[in-house]
């Protein structure tokens, strides 16, 4: 009788276990391809945790963590467009869906939640890969963001510098939690 | 009796899994972050307050062209055109090493003099995991005169051509919008008539900036004379500007009663009397170039 008690206490913790991943590695890169010069930048700071079992998923992406090739035009992004020391991270919050799915082979899944960057959400959906390697869950995606959306104000000396639309990408790896 | 207990553990296990998974995503995610240090940046807009250095060190990587001018005095009249005959001026480049030590070069109009500097950021102002309440920069400076010719006077040592300058500046940026610095500076002078100069000069600087818009402030510096010598002819240099910044230039627009484009010339030999009215306009433009990746 005990060793079956501890049979199901040792599934159930299993069972807990298996349904949270926390992210181990993650990629962040912004792109935008502007008249005078590109920008670009990349962030290795994020952190997330993901539900398999609910398909909730939660991200913090600390904005002071992007790097750019150019350092004022990092200490500019920081210091004028995203407000840094207001508002320090953004964040979503949401869902996945089709993980049986893409744990069955079919990688496509779809995100749907809130992203909260410069203190500003917006409801967004994105479309992504989900895959499952070696016990980790490979997760990617792709999506645009408009700066109108989330008030990052472009100065008007400096329209033609900065695109009013962002592609973001996002490489994410996670393990049981 | 037994069967009930493992009932119930196992309930108990499901309630905790169930629990666990109704749970704010986002709360524990937030419990889990690690604490970052997040260093000030831009206190200032430029590596230049208005005459003096600034706390600001440049990027790993970036080289800056800076091109200084100062126009004569706006009281010498209509027919000196309040001054813009008159064209004083220094170019400059600075170069980062890493984020925190640069050199920079430069060579003025003023006795034809070149100049040479190392900066290092010694202290960082930061946030969070560290917290340092403000910044504080090192720079050493070393200038040869080269006026008069010496080709033509050859009985001026190249030594007594020479000065130095060190200056500790120490700033904090109160808020987004507010910043000032306290430097205090340490001039020597190899060759000086000392009927009216001192070999040593010692001064206090303050700046500060005030940011009217993003891209727009106002600034101010003082450079106080501790030990100015009894019968000195110069002043004590006093300086108000604009500062406009784009991309990747920065353009200071200036008034103040100093021709000095580098800190020997700004601490010991400003001529004009603000408060008499001898007043310069000048301006700086800087930019930027990124040499190699910064990351």
């Amino acid at each position: 009788m005990k060793l079956l008690a501890s049979f199901l206490l040792i599934n159930c913790c299993v069972s807990t276990y298996a349904q949270k991943y926390k992210s181990e590695e993650s990629v962040i890169t912004f792109f935008s391809e502007a008249a005078i010069e590109n920008i670009a930048a990349t962030n290795s700071k994020s952190t997330s945790l993901f539900n398999t079992e609910t398909g909730e998923i939660a991200f913090l992406v600390p904005i002071g963590g992007f790097t750019f090739e150019k350092s004022l035009m990092q200490q500019h992004f920081n210091e004028k467009y995203m407000e840094t020391h207001k508002f320090p991270t953004a964040s979503f919050k949401g869902k996945i869906i089709g993980i049986e799915k893409a744990l069955r082979g079919e990688p496509e899944v779809q995100a749907i939640g809130q992203l909260s960057i410069h203190g500003q959400t917006k409801e967004i959906e994105a479309d992504g890969l989900l895959k499952l390697v070696n016990g980790k869950i490979m997760m990617s995606s792709s999506f645009m963001i408009e700066l109108e959306d989330y008030k990052i104000k472009i100065p008007r000396l400096l329209w033609q510098n900065i695109a009013e639309r962002v592609e973001v990408k996002i490489e994410f790896t996670y393990g049981p939690l | 009796m037994n069967m009930s207990r493992i009932f119930l553990i196992t309930m108990m296990c499901w309630v905790c899994v169930q629990v666990q998974a109704q749970d704010d995503l986002m709360q524990a995610l937030e419990e889990s972050q690690k604490e970052d240090i997040n260093y000030t940046i831009q206190t200032f807009n430029g590596t230049r307050i208005i005459n003096g250095h600034s706390v600001e060190t440049k990027g790993k990587g970036e080289l800056e062209f800076i091109f200084s001018h100062r126009f004569g005095r706006i009281n010498s009249g209509s027919y000196n055109f309040w001054g813009l005959d008159d064209a004083f001026v220094r170019l400059g480049l600075e170069y980062g090493i890493t984020d925190r030590l640069g050199v920079g070069l430069g060579r003025s109009s003023t006795d034809k003099t070149f100049d040479g500097f190392v900066r290092y950021k010694v202290l960082r102002q930061s946030l969070g995991a560290k917290n340092i309440p403000f910044t504080v920069t090192a720079v050493g400076s070393w200038y040869i005169k080269t006026s008069p010719q010496a080709r033509f006077n050859p009985q001026i040592t190249m030594n007594e051509r020479i000065a130095y300058s060190l200056e500790l500046l120490a700033a904090k940026k109160f808020s987004p919008n507010f910043s000032m610095q306290i430097t205090p500076v340490w001039v020597h002078r190899n060759t000086v008539n000392q009927m009216f100069e001192n070999n040593d000069d010692v001064a206090l600087g303050v700046g500060g900036r005030h940011r009217l818009t993003r891209s727009l402030s106002i600034t101010g510096e003082y450079f106080y004379r501790v030990n100015a010598h009894a019968n000195t002819t110069r002043h004590d240099a006093v300086g108000l500007g604009v500062d406009i910044e784009t991309g990747g230039h920065v353009f200071q627009l200036i008034f103040t009663n100093s021709l000095g484009l580098f800190t020997r010339a700004v601490v010991s030999e400003t001529q004009g009397d603000f408060f008499d009215g001898d007043i310069h306009f000048g301006f700086n433009i800087s930019r930027n170039f990124q040499l190699s990746r910064n990351r």
